[in-house]
């Protein structure tokens, strides 16, 4: 944000590393950035290339769903469901086409509409009623969650989709979900393309739209925001169902990555998101927050991921890192928070 | 859409020539079923005027300005806008007409920048289709003028709206109702919840709104901060008008003890006379309030 045309003799110019301070993801920058500085000197497939293709391909699919639950977020509203709205949708392609032999092109189109209407019940339950989001998405979870393993059991006897690959036209439907290039002897996947893709939007819509500048209004404050004519109801309902297309995206890029899905694809990683979301400098309570730092957020998550399997640790110390992560975000974030309601 | 809103706003902002009435009431009231919330009010609003209406808590004031603010309809006399009778059914309908309120609570977003808020639901946009972008220099310019022009020096527009003060973001609500096209502005009590000085600070930008050619009413139910910059006077208690009055008429002091229902007071003295003795410190005050 450059103020090229507004400039006034009594500010003393402000350095761009003080500016930088001020920006909501850079505590997520400097972690990222320590955290590949430790795993890169400590082990010795961090930095290769073939190394950093796993991390990132982890990273990848966590940062597109923590960016739009981000946006969400900044509009002061929750989605429990996005996790399992990722195996949903991939369950749906697949039983579509490995059971029925629907085209594989209109399967991932139906699992697109019905993502869209689960992110439009979400929004207008959400808004309709009053209730918190914390409490309607956990409700459309387990509902998810109870479809992806009861329903996928009665349709085709199993709680995988198998024979995937077999289907017609899989191939032109990888090449945009599930291909990978060979960059400097390392594979990068589809699906971190589309994060970054992601990522680009999502900030440009936030800082650079209207759209953006009325999600920052829902979240911070939303009487005033309908008081003054922004129109919040659509502006939420719009935010729920970005979630859910996040949601159909990812679960695009896990079935066609791996050409299979599981039941219970997805379930446990809503917090993951809110994590990611939070460490990158949204705030809890709506009206603050960065896609970008969403971003980071998903590429630490997915540095230590892999960096603690590269270092011989036990896995699960993932759990604690995680937990000291997001107190650590929610403390620095108040701080910041603090800083920019009161500084000058 | 929105390049058309703008074009649209700095024409509006034309203000009529100083002097002639842009809303007049006469004899209006409000029933509610059968309680009569306010009856028989007359008083007119003038552009380069300030119009103050003065009451005690109940005294009417809010159901006065939610009439003139679109947010109920009279149901006894006239209201007349540029000498049309009308009927106001919406504050959309007021603000089509250039009538624009800033409640209480301001309607703005602490955490967004000064200009964001600024612009918030009429933000300027260039470009096309899905690359149509908001034209964040032109609006912080845009920003950073109004301001100047009411007055305020902001050093940055970017800080958030939540760092300024109380009389300072007054300041902001009042500059976007005047650019986004107001030709008379309701103020609803401005200055109560704040302090001395920064009620100061509001009564400044009344006065520049008004010397920018803009009719102002000012509800408040101080007279101190209301006859400084005032013109004229309305006063209301318990739902009927008490007169209306051109500052030529009328002394601070005349102001303040009708205000306090100077009669009643008078016989309250009366009686703390009486009980306490004449010479105790209470009804002493008391009577040199009152005379």
């Amino acid at each position: 944000m450059t103020t090229a045309t507004v400039t006034d003799e009594r500010i003393a110019r402000t350095s761009t590393v003080t500016k930088l301070l001020k920006r909501p993801e850079i505590g997520a920058l400097v972690a990222a950035i320590v955290i590949f500085v430790f795993f890169a000197a400590t082990t010795s497939v961090f930095a290769t290339a073939p190394g950093a293709s796993t991390w990132l391909r982890g990273a990848s699919t966590i940062g597109i769903m923590a960016v739009a639950v981000a946006l969400l977020m900044i509009g002061g509203e929750f989605d429990l469901s996005a996790g399992a709205m990722t195996g949903f949708t991939g369950l749906i392609v697949g039983v579509l086409t490995t059971e029925y032999g629907l085209n594989i092109w209109a399967a991932i189109l139906v699992s697109l509409a019905l993502a869209l209407l689960v992110g439009f019940i979400n929004g207008v339950l959400v808004m309709k009623t009053g209730l918190p989001s914390f409490i309607v998405t956990l409700g459309t979870f387990f509902v998810l969650q109870g479809i992806d393993l009861a329903g996928t059991k009665a349709l085709i006897g199993q709680v995988a989709i198998q024979g995937m690959s077999n289907v017609p036209y899989y191939d032109s439907a990888k090449k945009v979900f599930g291909s990978a290039a060979d960059i400097g002897g390392g594979l990068v996947y589809a699906s971190v393309f589309w994060w970054l893709a992601v990522t680009a939007i999502a900030t440009w819509v936030l800082l650079r739209t209207r759209t953006g500048n009325w999600i920052f209004s829902v979240g911070g404050q939303q009487t005033a925001a309908r008081q003054i004519g922004v129109p919040v109801f659509k502006t939420k309902v719009g935010l729920f169902m970005t979630t859910a297309g996040a949601g159909w995206l990812v679960g695009m890029l896990l079935l066609f990555t791996t050409s299979t899905v599981q039941s219970n694809t997805g379930v446990g990683q809503e917090f993951i998101y809110i994590i990611c979301a939070v460490v990158g400098g949204c705030l809890m309570t709506g009206g603050y927050g960065s896609a970008i730092g969403a971003a980071l957020g998903a590429l630490i998550y997915g540095m230590v991921n892999q960096g603690i399997v590269y270092s011989g640790w036990d896995n699960n110390w993932l759990k604690a890192f995680l937990g000291v992560m997001l107190l650590g975000a929610v403390l620095l974030n108040e701080w910041v928070r603090k800083r920019a309601e009161t500084a000058r | 859409m929105s390049d058309k809103k703008t074009e649209q706003a700095t024409n509006v902002a034309a203000p009529a020539a100083a002097g002639t009435a842009v809303i007049e009431v006469k004899d209006i009231g409000k029933r509610y079923g059968n309680i009569i919330a306010l009856s028989d009010v007359s008083t007119s609003v003038r552009a380069g005027e300030v119009t103050c209406v003065l009451g005690d808590n109940g005294a009417g004031k809010s159901t006065f300005i939610k009439i003139l603010a679109g947010a109920h309809e009279h149901s006894d006399g006239d209201l007349l806008i540029d000498g049309q009778a009308t009927t106001l059914s919406s504050p959309r309908a007021a603000l089509e007409l250039g009538i624009a309120t800033v409640y209480q609570d301001l309607a703005v977003v602490p955490l967004m920048p000064v200009w964001r808020n600024f612009f918030l639901g009429s933000e300027i946009t260039k470009g096309f289709g899905p690359f149509k972008k908001l034209d964040v220099d032109e609006m912080k310019r845009i920003t950073k003028d109004e301001l100047a022009a009411m007055g305020i020096d902001l050093r940055d527009v970017e800080q958030p709206i939540g760092t300024l003060s109380g009389g300072e973001r007054q300041c902001v609500a009042i500059a976007r109702a005047v650019y986004f096209g107001a030709r008379v502005l309701i103020l609803d009590e401005p200055t109560a919840a704040l302090g001395v000085k920064q009620s100061g600070v509001v009564l400044k930008y009344i006065a520049k709104a008004r010397d920018r050619g803009l009719g102002v009413v000012f509800i408040t139910h101080n007279p101190h901060h209301a006859y400084p910059v005032g013109d004229r006077f309305m006063l209301l208690r318990r739902g009927k008008s008490m007169g209306d009055f051109p500052k030529a008429e009328m002394t601070l002091e005349e102001l303040t003890s009708m205000m306090a229902g100077g009669a009643e007071l008078e016989s309250l003295a009366h009686e703390l006379e009486k009980t306490m003795g004449a010479d105790s410190e209470i009804a002493q005050t008391m009577k040199a309030d009152v005379t």
